[in-house]
């Protein structure tokens, strides 16, 4: 590595960091695609059905695993229709718009203590500015349809996600007052001392609001209005077809892992064992991911999905008392000696 | 030229054709989303600065709910442009004076060792003006501070109270009722007896 970092030059440190984007976005587009094989399948057995279990690879069908790399291909070699009256340059931008977010999120994510693309002091900040910037995508790919529906869905989306992100910040604003740093390292270096340590016990009611409006900020079932199909179509996205909507598609499910990290991060103790004597690393984050996402597939299979003005109650009178008043609970417990329960 | 100026050549480049674009577009929507860019460049280069937290606060507040806002507004209205370009030449030597004015006050706060004021010295990789910024405010300030505070709630509440109108007809309904209700006291169970002729019950 060092023979290398001499033969480049100045060019090292550009090409060395390209290199980590592709070694946390591969994975994650590839993760983005077993999700929603493994959404289809879960929800499928959740049903007493089978889900997808035809296509394989040469010839062996492997319980279906080469499915979505089928739907991948499918969606690519589809035509991209224009709708007549479109405001064709937005049109084209908003997918773009949609999935840049839910990819220079991951810029900041650590996965164990030293892997981590950008170990930036703010990064919790960060995160909560880059991922409120996601609904430009939806609004003005509603907008740019020129559809009645897709607007429709836009409106919807762009309330909801508004509404929600405030409810977010306070749950986010405990755990930084619990862990006094908005790095995101040193939040889980907080959390140390096993499963009884994780920020989910002492930020109980924050952990419960962050999780739900998690789902309502992504968009899933059973807050997925914005797209409600029985009511406006499939909302924001009715006119795209093809490689559009696939990219579409690809922010809602990279959005969905990467709230699932965030929970595993904050409430969840991120990398570190919940047994003192097992040693951290990885696999706990992986395993806490998935089961977070499991929670995510289990919502949609259960929930039926919940009026407009019962998600706009849920998140201004509900939530949002809830974590103001979580919030005082921790900062005036920090002031007793009973301060290390919150630590 | 180092890379950092390459950089904020090119923010400040971006910039500029972004509020020339907010200014020049016919469609009030592609105005709101070139101010949008706007404020995303200038967080750029606000980051140039050292300056992250007011970067990231303004991406947050401002492109992350301020502009959405904004835009679900615009959006909804049937602007006619040509209507609003209408004052342009009789607004235009006001609106040239807050110009100079702004241009004026920039280039004292820019060239500030000609006017007598110290340049800000570089901090340490160490110091987070996300911190210093909080004990400034929750200490120094924090008068001040909560006075903000009071006048944003006072205009929210008057904002509500001014749009609250109480119609005497109206069907509202209350979602905290409505999921409280069971089936209880809602559904009275009737056993009916089969009309028909050949129908035997069960456990005949």
């Amino acid at each position: 590595m060092d023979y290398l970092q001499q033969l480049l030059g100045p060019a090292w440190l550009p090409i060395w960091t390209l290199a980590k984007i592709i070694v946390i976005v591969l994975p994650l587009l590839i993760a983005v695609a077993y999700l929603t094989y493994a959404e289809r399948k879960i929800i499928g057995y959740m049903q007493i059905r089978i889900g997808p279990n035809r296509v394989g690879f040469f010839g062996y069908r492997l319980i279906g695993l080469g499915q979505p790399i089928a739907d991948a291909v499918k969606l690519m070699t589809k035509e991209i229709v224009l709708p007549t009256g479109a405001d064709k340059p937005l049109f084209l931008l908003a997918p773009v718009l949609a999935i840049g977010p839910a990819l220079a999120a991951w810029a900041v994510v650590p996965f164990t203590e030293d892997w981590v693309l950008a170990n930036i002091d703010a990064s919790l900040l960060y995160i909560m500015a880059i991922t409120s910037m996601g609904v430009y995508g939806v609004i003005v790919a509603g907008w740019a349809s020129n559809s009645k529906y897709a607007f429709l869905g836009a409106m919807r989306s762009a309330a909801q996600i508004v509404s929600y992100e405030i409810a977010m910040g306070f749950a986010l604003v405990g755990v930084l007052m619990a862990a006094q740093s908005l790095n995101m390292v040193d939040i889980v270096n907080a959390q140390k001392g096993g499963f009884w340590q994780w920020y989910w016990l002492p930020l109980f009611p924050l952990f419960l609001v962050y999780l739900i409006s998690g789902v309502a900020e992504i968009n899933r079932a059973p807050f997925d209005v914005a797209e409600g199909e029985s009511e406006i179509v499939a909302g924001f996205h009715l006119d795209y077809s093809g490689m559009a909507f696939a990219v579409f598609f690809l922010a809602e499910y990279a959005n969905m892992i990467l709230v699932s990290a965030l929970t595993s991060i904050l409430f969840l103790g991120g990398w570190l064992s919940p047994l003192p004597f097992l040693p951290d690393g990885f696999f706990w984050i992986a395993a806490k991911m998935s089961f977070v996402l499991f929670l995510f597939l289990w919502f949609r299979a259960t929930f039926p999905r919940y009026r407009y003005d019962q998600i706009m109650r849920l998140g201004w009178k509900v939530f949002i008392p809830v974590t103001l008043i979580w919030i005082l609970v921790i900062g005036g417990f920090m002031q007793t000696p009973l301060g290390y329960l919150f630590h | 030229m180092d890379f950092a100026s390459l950089v904020f050549y090119f923010l400040a480049a971006i910039l500029l054709l972004a509020g020339l674009r907010v200014v020049t577009a016919k469609n009030p929507v592609h105005s709101a989303l070139a101010l949008v860019l706007t404020f995303f460049t200038a967080a750029g280069l606000w980051i140039l600065l050292e300056a992250e937290f007011l970067a990231i606060a303004l991406i947050l507040v401002y492109v992350g709910a301020v502009m959405v806002l904004f835009i679900f507004v615009v959006m909804m209205l049937d602007i006619n442009i040509e209507e609003m370009r209408k004052g342009f030449w009789d607004h235009l030597p006001l609106a040239g004076l807050v110009a100079g004015l702004m241009a004026v006050e920039m280039v004292m706060v820019l060239g500030g060792d000609r006017f007598g004021l110290s340049a800000p010295t570089a901090k340490p990789a160490s110091y987070s003006n996300t911190r210093e910024l909080g004990l400034l405010l929750y200490t120094d300030y924090v008068y001040a501070f909560e006075l903000a505070a009071v006048i944003l709630l006072v205009a929210i509440v008057a904002a509500i109270a001014l749009t609250l109108r109480r119609n005497p007809n109206r069907k509202n309904i209350d979602p905290g009722w409505q999921s409280r209700q069971t089936a209880k006291g809602h559904i009275r169970m009737v056993n009916l007896k089969p009309q028909h002729p050949e129908y035997k019950e069960a456990d005949e």
